[in-house]
């Protein structure tokens, strides 16, 4: 049900493509085409404008200028919502009132009927297995605001994937979560990408999903810096430091070089925390 | 049969507490779980100025009640959409403006007495005219219908806007329907339990209930049947005490939340003594962590070197099991 067949229309494709809120522009002329089978980092720094980015693509942030098209189809004409699974980035789900995760799950199905239907068999029998996907089966019926921090973004997943999207859009899927839950949580992502997920996660903690993404995006002062191969962008790290340190401009290598690390990944990760956090 | 309900006027009084003990919590938990509670006590307060022009004007008061309450209504949400800071100040002012409008408004008034305001304010179920109950009772039933088709929506709304908008759904539009809906209740609300009262209606069942139910649903359920027993019970209790049945029926939720709380925390403390915490480990226990899972009542134990860990919190518990073992953790 992830699987896109090839040969078909990108998920997304970003022409020049500006956003911001009001008249304020975060992120100017992007161009970026996601492929049906990417699994997508997006990196950058705290206000690079990755998140600005996603908003707009989902159309939280407002689209500024250029061309956004999902799956072929103009932003603006866009209404096939259910094949956009969107993971927000939050701290803690609302604790105002009871929910278990169950139920914040079944949220994903309301965009797939009208409103006056009731929740049928196979929509509770989908949100079972979304939970299960992410490990958390046995908490269905469990009230959310006693899940860990780990634990609630895997609701949250599971809240996406409920909606059988064609793509999965994360931010900060790691942020603020424990090292037990980190680990089930890479877990989790590693088993979508084996299904053949597509995903865009936007991240500043690339250690922890480094064995799970095809492809590298960076994003700096609202411009895309580097667009690769994760052993691309370790190379490019390297080249961005020396550069740094001997005043040598140096351009960035493009996507699918191929070549592997120039250091060992373990010191290239490190300073990619350093540089990101 | 009790000898109150030998009455006309007392057999319409307790359909009408029952509906509003319906609607009251149903509308509610949505403005608790937005934390946006007290709204309706200031739709309650613009309400009081439509009461007034209706009465000066010699038009149905219930009409332009409700005309008030639902322009307050759209207001409210038209200002937290834009998001502005002064839009507190915005509503202090519409709020209070209603109620001191109201006021003078019906002192005015030549067809109104001080009674008249107080019957507003606390609620007078048992003078109300059988003609302004069918009224009442037709518009609660409309809230009803509406609340419960759209509660998973206005649910997904309120637990998560952005990602509602992100998959496309007509967040403002169910913001603001359930605006309206508020503004309804509040209106329908205002003979049985008063326009300064109407909103502990709305508010206390769903305290209580968050105490009672482990899910929404079962906490919905929960709100419902305390509102419906403050509410009929508050109007049985005016009958024989003479008493304005808002406040009667208000004193009932609020003995209902204190009870609700004291036996929660007298349960409370008995699983702290109870409660051992496991020793700590960075492993999540889950479906397929390798360790045998064992159901047990509600939930699911571990089975972890032949002692047993329940998930609680952000931790694990030792349940009491096979053996007797010596927990590391103290009270949580």
């Amino acid at each position: 049900m992830f699987v896109t067949e090839p040969g078909s229309s990108p998920v997304l494709r970003l022409g020049a493509a500006s956003f911001g809120y009001s008249d304020q522009v975060v992120v100017s002329h992007v161009d970026l085409s996601v492929d049906p089978g990417d699994v997508v980092a997006l990196l950058g720094p705290n206000g690079s404008g990755k998140s600005t980015l996603v908003r707009g693509v989902l159309g939280l942030a407002d689209h500024l200028g250029g061309d956004v098209e999902m799956f072929g189809v103009p932003r603006d004409r866009f209404t096939d919502h259910t094949r956009i699974g969107y993971v927000p980035q939050r701290h803690s789900l609302s604790a105002s009132v009871r929910a278990t995760a169950e139920e914040v799950v079944a949220v994903g199905r309301l965009p797939h009927r009208p409103w006056w239907r009731p929740a049928s068999a196979t929509d509770a029998s989908i949100v079972r297995e979304a939970l299960a996907t992410v490990g958390l089966a046995d908490r269905a019926r469990t009230d959310v605001a006693t899940l860990s921090g780990g634990q609630q973004r895997r609701v949250l997943i599971a809240r996406a994937l409920a909606a059988q999207p064609d793509v999965l859009v994360m931010d900060e899927p790691t942020a603020g979560v424990d090292l037990a839950s980190q680990h089930v949580l890479a877990d989790v992502l590693h088993r979508l990408a084996a299904r053949g997920t597509t995903m865009l996660i936007v991240t500043h903690e690339l250690e922890a999903l480094e064995l799970i993404v095809n492809r590298i995006v960076c994003l700096r002062d609202g411009v895309i810096d580097f667009d690769g191969t994760p052993a691309a962008y370790a190379a490019h790290e390297l080249a961005h430091e020396a550069g740094r340190h001997h005043h040598v401009h140096v351009t960035a290598p493009t996507r699918g070089d191929g070549r592997g690390p120039l250091r060992s990944p373990q010191v290239v990760r490190g300073r990619t925390g350093g540089d990101h956090a | 049969m009790p000898d109150f309900l030998a009455y006309g006027f007392m057999q319409q009084a307790l359909l009408a507490a029952l509906l509003v003990g319906i609607a009251a919590p149903l509308v509610g938990v949505f403005l608790v779980q937005r934390r946006m509670s007290l709204i309706g006590d200031g739709m309650g307060h613009v309400a009081l100025a439509g009461v007034a022009i209706g009465l000066l004007t010699n038009t149905q008061p219930v009409l332009t009640a409700l005309v008030a309450a639902v322009v307050a209504a759209v207001a409210i949400e038209l200002i937290r959409l834009r998001g502005r800071t002064s839009g507190d100040i915005a509503l202090a002012v519409m709020f209070y403006g209603g109620i001191a409008l109201g006021v003078v408004l019906i002192s005015r008034s030549s067809a109104s007495s001080p009674a008249n305001l107080t019957a507003y304010l606390f609620g007078a179920i048992l003078t109300t005219s059988s003609s302004d109950l069918v009224i009442f009772a037709g518009l609660a039933v409309v809230v009803l219908g509406v609340t419960l088709s759209l509660r998973t929506r206005l649910f997904a709304v309120a637990n998560d806007e952005e990602y509602a908008r992100a998959t496309g759904m007509p967040v403002t539009a169910l913001n603001l329907t359930l605006a309206i809906l508020t503004a309804v209740t509040v209106v329908v609300s205002m003979r049985v339990v008063g326009l300064l009262l109407i909103s502990a209606l709305m508010i206390l069942p769903n305290a209580t209930a968050q105490l009672l139910g482990r899910s929404f649903r079962t906490a919905l359920g929960w709100a419902v049947v305390v509102g419906v027993l403050s509410s009929v019970l508050g109007v049985v209790g005016s009958f024989y005490a003479g008493t304005p049945s808002g406040g009667s029926i208000v004193l009932l939720a609020i003995a209902a939340y204190l009870v609700v709380v004291i036996v929660a925390a007298g349960r409370g403390r008995l699983a702290a003594v109870r409660h051992r915490r496991a020793e700590r480990h960075d492993h999540e226990h889950g479906p397929d962590c390798g360790h045998e899972a064992v159901e047990h009542d509600d939930h699911v134990d571990y089975v972890h070197d032949g002692h047993r860990h329940a998930p609680h919190e952000g931790h694990y518990d030792e349940h009491a099991g096979h053996d007797a073992h010596v927990p590391t953790g103290g009270t949580p």
